[in-house]
């Protein structure tokens, strides 16, 4: 009954928009932290280790899943119906995963 | 209010309206800012240059509020059995830290 | 000749399943394991069906695990290793085996003011809608709906928040503002926008997924979400 793809799209919208409004309030207060540039600093360096890299890289690709697969569902609410809202899942996961690779190779540079 | 889960939609979709080039722009700025990591002069460097990146970065928090506070209360009700008015309490608090939280990011950032 | 265990769901909200064997035939259809268990091995065993050949929509039964018309479903499609799981239709109150109370399900349509509200100039004269207007292909669309259940059971909208219309009930208001010949457009908008109304769905497309006459809700509950936002946003409902 859940096995079609418009399923799973909703699944990991709804999945990755709890995941980041959890990691939000963390966000917020780190950048808050900017009051002292010492303290965001200290953080920063923190953040450099490569296992806290790989949560970022994460995080990133769960904020562009979230952004382009709420982009299909605007377009599926707010437009005239297109069959090709199927393949538009296909697209917005495929963004995704390129805005993730690229974040992957710049922290490398 | 008459038909409030209407107008909590109507805010939900709105905000995402809002949200959707932010993010868009937010992702270009991550990918832009990353390469040769980060520090707190870089950032600070980029953000206080002009009042366009403290105002662009506060109407970002009040759009991120609303949605997730709203979002994270559709998701309650649904996925669990909370669904008396504390629970919009509980999420409009969520809501309202969000705000303070990010204005007091967006003073440190201007 | 070979037999097929059949699993029937005995009971109504509490029960168990019990298996029975029945022998296999060719283009068998689920119906027809249901109705040889009922004949022959347990005549308390509680179905619905009328027409057995997919017009009247009330054999409608969650065949291992998926929401289906039972008539128009061939056991060869369906078992896996002989084995077939036959419940009742999902989000609803079961009355005993495999009959539910179908009453909330036909209520929520009334609910949504699913019903024709002739203007005064369609009860007058015969209104003109001509075939390839925009708003009549709308309408043709979604009409062929016989209210069989099968969408409401795969929607799990209405199995999270159960006050939701569902699919069906929105998809039969979505043909009445589409409707030339209806007088009350306003109304139906005003109905389908309560709290319960089409802005819960979240557009799984189970609705579409499953519907046996290929029907989707999915895309009629989007046109409702369009109508009723510029509604609210003009302050006219």
């Amino acid at each position: 009954m859940r096995r079609h793809a418009s399923y799973r799209a909703f699944l990991v919208h709804r999945l990755s928009g709890v995941a980041l409004a959890l990691f939000l309030p963390v966000h917020l207060v780190v950048l808050g932290l900017a009051l002292e540039a010492a303290a965001l600093d200290g953080f920063l360096n923190w953040s450099a280790q490569p296992l806290v890299k790989a949560a970022e890289t994460i995080l990133v690709v769960l904020l562009a899943l979230h952004l382009f697969g709420g982009l299909r569902l605007l377009a599926i609410e707010l437009l005239p119906w297109s069959d090709r809202q199927k393949d538009w899942i296909g697209w917005a996961a495929a963004a995704a995963l390129t805005v993730g690779a690229g974040f992957v190779v710049r922290s490398f540079i | 209010m008459k038909r409030p889960e209407l107008w909590l939609y109507v805010a939900q979709r709105g905000s995402a309206l809002v949200l959707a080039p932010l993010v868009l722009l937010h992702l270009g700025v991550i990918l832009y800012a990353v390469a040769g990591g980060l520090s707190a002069a870089e950032i600070l460097g980029r953000t206080r240059t002009s009042w366009i990146w403290p105002a662009t970065y506060g109407l970002f928090v009040v759009a991120a509020a609303i949605h997730a506070a709203i979002g994270l209360r559709v998701v309650l009700r649904e996925w669990t059995s909370w669904r008396d008015s504390s629970l919009d309490i509980a999420t409009v608090g969520f809501g309202l830290t969000l705000l303070l939280l990010g204005f007091r990011a967006v003073q440190a950032i201007a | 000749m070979t037999t097929l265990e059949v699993e029937i769901w005995r009971g109504a909200e509490e029960g168990r399943y019990e298996t029975y064997e029945v022998p296999s035939q060719p283009s068998q259809t689920v119906l027809d394991l249901v109705t040889y268990v009922q004949r022959k091995l347990d005549p308390s065993l509680a179905y619905r069906f009328a027409c057995r050949v997919g017009v009247c929509g009330s054999c409608a039964m969650t065949v291992n695990g998926t929401p289906r018309w039972t008539c128009r479903t061939h056991v060869q499609k369906v078992a896996t290793q002989g084995r077939v799981r036959i419940a009742p239709l999902r989000n609803l109150t079961v009355v005993k085996d495999l009959a539910t109370d179908m009453a909330p399900f036909f209520d929520k349509v009334q609910e949504a003011r699913g019903r024709f509200i002739p203007s005064d100039a369609a009860a007058k004269s015969v209104a003109e809608v001509p075939p390839e207007e925009p708003k009549r292909k709308e309408a043709d669309a979604g009409i062929e709906c016989i209210g069989c259940g099968v969408c409401h059971a795969a929607c799990d909208v209405v199995r999270w928040l159960p006050e939701y219309l569902g699919p069906a009930a929105l998809n039969r208001a979505w043909t009445l503002v589409n409707d030339a010949r209806d007088g009350d457009r306003i109304g139906h908008l005003r109905a389908i926008a309560e709290d319960a109304g089409c802005h819960a769905c979240h557009a799984h497309q189970s609705c579409a997924e499953h519907c046996p006459v290929g029907i989707n809700p999915t895309r009629s509950i989007s046109g409702l979400k369009r109508l009723v936002l510029m509604a609210a946003i003009r302050g006219r409902l």
